[in-house]
């Protein structure tokens, strides 16, 4: 079958295959990708992050849920780590979501993050574009819980949202760099919880030191209940708001031709690394000069320079 | 090309012992397999629909409650009516011997009864996955 086509003609087992094709780097995956991206750009995605535990994959429900109230179809992507060690995986965002399953403007995929350390898997952006193409009004991408610099989430998303919970750390927590610092907007979940009202202090302040009096948007801060549902309808619409707030003032544009480039340069690097890489293998080559700059004969930097010399004339 | 098997683990039906099934998925995991775990009391239209959007290569379900020779054959036809003719189903739980065959007969490529080791688990799929 040709999966890409059948993708664009809503096939749900498609765009299943479609995923496992790119995420698995068949042979026709590339073909794939380049069907497909012509349809891509549509969407809003929305990336969810914080520390696990924090409730990401319950509040990603509860806002999927309320965009389907209003119409719009939805996508989601969820991350968990992949063991190290055995390269298994347990995903387990989909227990929260159980009720989605049935609905059929909802695709849920989960996926290990198979070595990649930024909080997505290597091939997030790509299951993205694929449920763009595919039709679908709103992507969410849930990363795995973080810690503190898992912060690829921003390049891959429109509008990101933090999700903390209360009782995590004191106030110099809040102003570390990483995972605070790429908030559009924050939800304190768990909010009936003690410690909400400081951490809502907190980031505040962490706010405002940011020199956000300026800036055109100082992220948000709203307190969510999302097992009980409570605060959820504001959250979207806070959310929704960003994501107007970005159409508006041209951000959106200069954040997309920002994440055009590096999917490009990406791609480049990858091709060239591949090509080059062949090539000096299949001569043997390389093992000597492994040799050569192990034995301090030459520097790899030398090296390098040489092959590319030779190589890109 | 890289192929990782990817595993659906499933609780069909309303009885609410899932610690054999956590077992399973965590040995499962120690293989190397990538486990989608959907918790307790699926419906076999949930399995099924959650089987096509994770694309796994394997399904596999526990029952404790009895309810194995309605629960499983629906599984195994509803995936097949979704166009997925190369998932590899087995089940596990207190199911008497003499069920075994009607069940192998329904679908299921292998039943696991009380007494089986996780590993004798990870040997058949790895043998029989497509």
């Amino acid at each position: 079958m040709d999966i890409a086509k059948e993708v664009l003609n809503g096939s749900r087992l498609a765009l299943s295959r479609a995923i496992t094709a790119v995420e698995n780097e068949h042979d026709d995956a590339v073909d794939i990708m380049k069907k497909l991206y012509p349809h891509t750009g549509r969407a809003f995605v929305l990336g969810i992050t914080g520390p696990p535990g924090a409730g990401k994959s319950t509040l990603t429900d509860k806002l999927a849920k309320e965009f389907r109230n209003r119409g719009k179809t939805v996508g989601i992507v969820a991350v968990d780590p992949t063991s190290p060690f055995s390269g298994g995986a347990i995903l387990g965002d989909r227990i929260r979501m159980n009720e989605l399953t049935l609905d059929e403007g909802v695709f849920i995929r989960s996926m290990g993050t198979r070595g990649s350390l930024g909080g997505l898997s290597r091939k997030t952006a790509e299951a993205v574009k694929i449920m763009d193409a595919f039709g679908k009004d709103v992507i969410f991408i849930e990363t795995v819980g973080v810690g503190q610099s898992e912060v690829d989430i921003v390049s891959a998303a429109d509008t990101t949202l933090v999700v903390l919970v209360p009782g995590l750390g004191d106030d110099i927590q809040a102003i570390k760099a990483g995972i605070l610092e790429i908030g559009d907007v924050f939800a304190i979940n768990k909010a009936d919880r003690e410690g909400a009202d400081k951490l809502n202090i907190e980031l505040n302040m962490m706010l405002d030191l940011d020199g956000n009096m300026n800036k055109q948007w100082r992220p948000p801060i709203k307190q969510t209940i999302a097992h009980q549902n409570e605060g959820v309808i504001e959250l979207l619409e806070t959310l929704e708001e960003h994501y107007e707030q970005l159409k508006s003032t041209g951000q959106l544009t200069t954040r997309r031709t920002e994440r055009t480039k590096n999917e490009l340069l990406n791609i480049l690097k990858n091709e060239i690394g591949n090509y080059v890489l062949g090539k000096i293998t299949e001569s043997g080559q390389f093992d000597k000069l492994v040799k050569d700059v192990e034995g301090r004969m030459d520097d790899p930097y030398s090296v390098v320079n040489n092959i590319i010399k030779d190589m890109l004339k | 090309m890289e192929k990782r098997v990817r595993v659906l683990v499933a609780k069909p039906g309303l009885d609410g012992h899932d610690r054999g099934a956590k077992v399973v998925a965590r040995a499962l995991r120690d293989a190397g397999f990538e486990v989608i775990y959907t918790g307790l009391r699926q419906t076999p239209e949930q399995i099924a629909e959650a089987a096509l959007q994770e694309d796994v290569n394997v399904i596999a379900m526990s029952i404790l409650s009895g309810a194995h020779p309605h629960l499983f054959p629906k599984v195994v036809n509803l995936v097949k009516e979704k166009g997925m003719d190369d998932v590899l189903i087995i089940g596990g739980g207190v199911i008497p011997d003499s069920d075994i065959p009607a069940l192998k007969a329904a679908g299921l490529a292998e039943v696991f009864t009380p007494g089986t080791t996780t590993s004798a688990i990870v040997e058949f799929i790895k043998a029989n996955v497509k």
